[in-house]
């Protein structure tokens, strides 16, 4: 028996086709989409970081207990010095703030990197060419050319010779080898999420009002 | 079999201070545990006393070592708080309902097993955990910053003192130019694009060197020029660096606030937003510079369709397929850092470019060192740069 859906699924429905229009051309009900998308999510992420981020982490402990969290103050200040930027008499304060927003971030990633990336990549690649199996052959041997002709590729303070010219190239090729992969295993991905959308026009929208569910 | 069971029993000695929280190591020995086989459980009266353990400090943990079979970490201990341990041999029965097995051949538990039917109990002296100035387990990541580090200060040094660092042209940089020439002689503006993540991710300081060079050439130029943020922290940065290079060029008149603009936060409503105005302004030339994720292929498609010159820049590999399928010119990984080097000519990018491939060089000879132990049966040698 036909049903008409709610008018949630009606707003969700014709949104969505609102923004596969734009597949064809740009028009008057992608531009309402676009903004009203854009509007609702702006506004949503000021009310998300009022009340998860700057209420819980640095009103609610300062109203509450100030003489235990008083140094909070400091990042909330930093914060504050950002607006800085519209008064133009002070606005070089504000790049104070940011300075200490990028060095931190800087100094914190150095080690990260360098703990969870290069070193942990360095001891993978470490593996043992002895053997003549197809285990050695096949993976370690194809693993470590690869490795290390990806690395002499990124070498950018030294003019490549007629030797790390060719070694830099086989690099690209086995960069690019792996970029196909990706793209390959992404495009189903996204193939997952356009079978989704259509899940939901076809199933939530179109069925129950022809009475097929 | 039987199994051993430890508890926690309580805080005697008088606490003292220390500041952080660490975890507390207790080692069970297996001489505690060995009993012989059997059959049925035996009454808590039969059951042998363990012969002995100890609790102490784990030294240079940082609170997370992983229980095994001879050995129970406290997790739930508190820093500074003094404790004795008691263990205990009680049935295998017993446990198997009421205590977790670890490792097999012995059981650990935080909890009091004063339920259980267990032998007479050995207990611990006082112990108290305590934080380590020094975790041992990353003295590998530790030694490899400070060389690190060492080398990035004196090439940066090196720099600085006047010392010509090469860096070799890349084949997207030649575009850049090119691209800003094209958007001036048919008069269209050019598009730049500095990712979707904020300030502190690496990609993104690169992206905004990279928008410095552009806004010096579009301002020398007379282009227009549009910067669509996502992230406030990128836009407040990217307005600084268009400020500065027009100012810089000596072309404060060209300079307007919107070019660099805000759009929203969210990831899709930014990216329809942005595609949206690929097609209605089709600008001549269009960067995608930074750190993207999902929006990258749909805003490189769009772009593409338009017929514009698209350079795209980007470091991770998930993401780079898309640009590279669909843009004219990619800056691939490292390139993106050497680019802002390269365009910038700053002594501490240089020398930063620099040190990395000091680094990469000594990557690639402890690599192949590392290959040539490991064939040779030395497969300690690759133990070296495990972390944990």
């Amino acid at each position: 028996m036909p049903h008409i859906p709610g008018i949630e699924t009606w707003i969700a429905a014709l949104l969505t086709l609102a923004c596969m229009s734009f597949l064809y051309k740009d028009n008057p009900f992608f531009r309402f989409a676009e903004s009203l998308f854009a509007g609702i999510s702006l506004g949503y992420f000021i009310g998300i970081t009022l009340n998860q981020t700057l209420v819980p982490n640095l009103i609610l402990p300062l109203h509450r207990d100030f003489g235990q969290n008083w140094d909070l103050l400091v990042p909330g200040l930093l914060g504050v010095l950002l607006y800085m930027r519209y008064v133009p008499k002070i606005g070089w304060i504000s790049r104070f703030a940011l300075s200490i927003y990028v060095a931190y971030y800087i100094g914190l990633d150095f080690t990260r990197r360098i703990h969870g990336e290069v070193l942990p990549q360095l001891a993978r690649a470490i593996v043992p060419l002895s053997k003549f199996d197809s285990h050695t052959i096949l993976y370690s041997l194809i693993f470590s050319v690869g490795v290390f002709s990806v690395l002499i590729y990124f070498f950018f303070s030294k003019e490549q010779d007629a030797v790390t010219r060719r070694v830099a190239r086989l690099g690209i090729w086995f960069l690019m080898i792996s970029f196909g992969a990706a793209f390959g295993f992404t495009v189903m991905g996204r193939v997952a999420l356009l079978i989704g959308r259509l899940n939901f026009l076809i199933l939530d929208w179109i069925y129950p009002m022809i009475g097929l569910r | 079999m039987r199994t051993g069971v430890l508890s926690r029993a309580s805080a005697r000695v008088p606490s003292f201070a220390a500041p952080l929280t660490a975890s507390l190591l207790v080692l069970l020995f297996r001489s505690a545990l060995a009993v012989a086989p059997e059959v049925s459980p035996a009454a808590p009266g039969d059951l042998p006393a363990p012969t002995s353990f100890t609790a102490g400090d784990r030294p240079g943990d940082s609170g997370n070592a992983k229980p095994g079979a001879e050995r129970y970490v406290d997790t739930t201990a508190k820093d500074g708080t003094v404790y004795r341990y008691e263990i205990r041999t009680v049935s295998a029965a017993d446990t198997s309902s009421a205590v977790p097995a670890a490792g097999g051949t012995s059981a650990a538990s935080g909890t009091v097993a004063a339920a259980l039917p267990a032998g007479p109990p050995l207990v611990s002296d006082p112990v108290a955990s305590h934080d380590n100035w020094f975790r041992t387990e990353k003295t590998n990541s530790f030694i490899a910053s400070v060389l690190f580090l060492v080398i990035l200060l004196a090439s940066i040094g090196a720099a600085k003192s006047g010392k010509k660092i090469f860096i070799r042209r890349i084949a997207g940089l030649n575009a850049v130019d090119e691209a800003i020439g094209r958007a001036t002689e048919i008069g269209k503006k050019v598009l730049y694009v500095p990712g979707s993540q904020s300030m502190d991710e690496i990609q993104t300081i690169a992206s905004i060197a990279i928008l410095g060079h552009v806004a010096r050439a579009t301002a020398r130029y007379g282009t227009d020029l549009d910067v669509p943020n996502k992230d406030p922290l990128t836009f407040a940065s990217a307005r600084e660096a268009v400020r500065g290079a027009y100012l810089a060029e000596g072309r404060p008149d060209l300079y307007r606030e919107e070019m660099v603009n805000y759009v929203t936060y969210d990831q899709f409503a930014f990216t329809a937003a942005v595609s949206a105005r690929m097609i209605r302004e089709r600008p001549a030339a269009i960067f995608l510079v930074g750190y993207f994720f999902a929006e990258s292929l749909i805003l490189a498609e769009t772009g593409q369709s338009t017929g514009a010159i698209q350079i795209a820049g980007q470091a991770d590999p998930t993401q780079l397929p898309f640009f590279i399928a669909t843009c004219d010119y990619t800056l691939i990984g490292e390139e993106l850092y050497a680019a802002s080097a390269y365009l910038s000519r700053e002594p501490a990018l240089l020398g930063s470019m620099r040190a990395q491939d000091i680094a990469k060089a000594i990557v690639i000879l402890l690599g192949i060192t590392g290959i040539i132990a490991a064939s040779l049966g030395a497969t300690w040698f690759a133990g070296l740069f495990k972390t944990q």
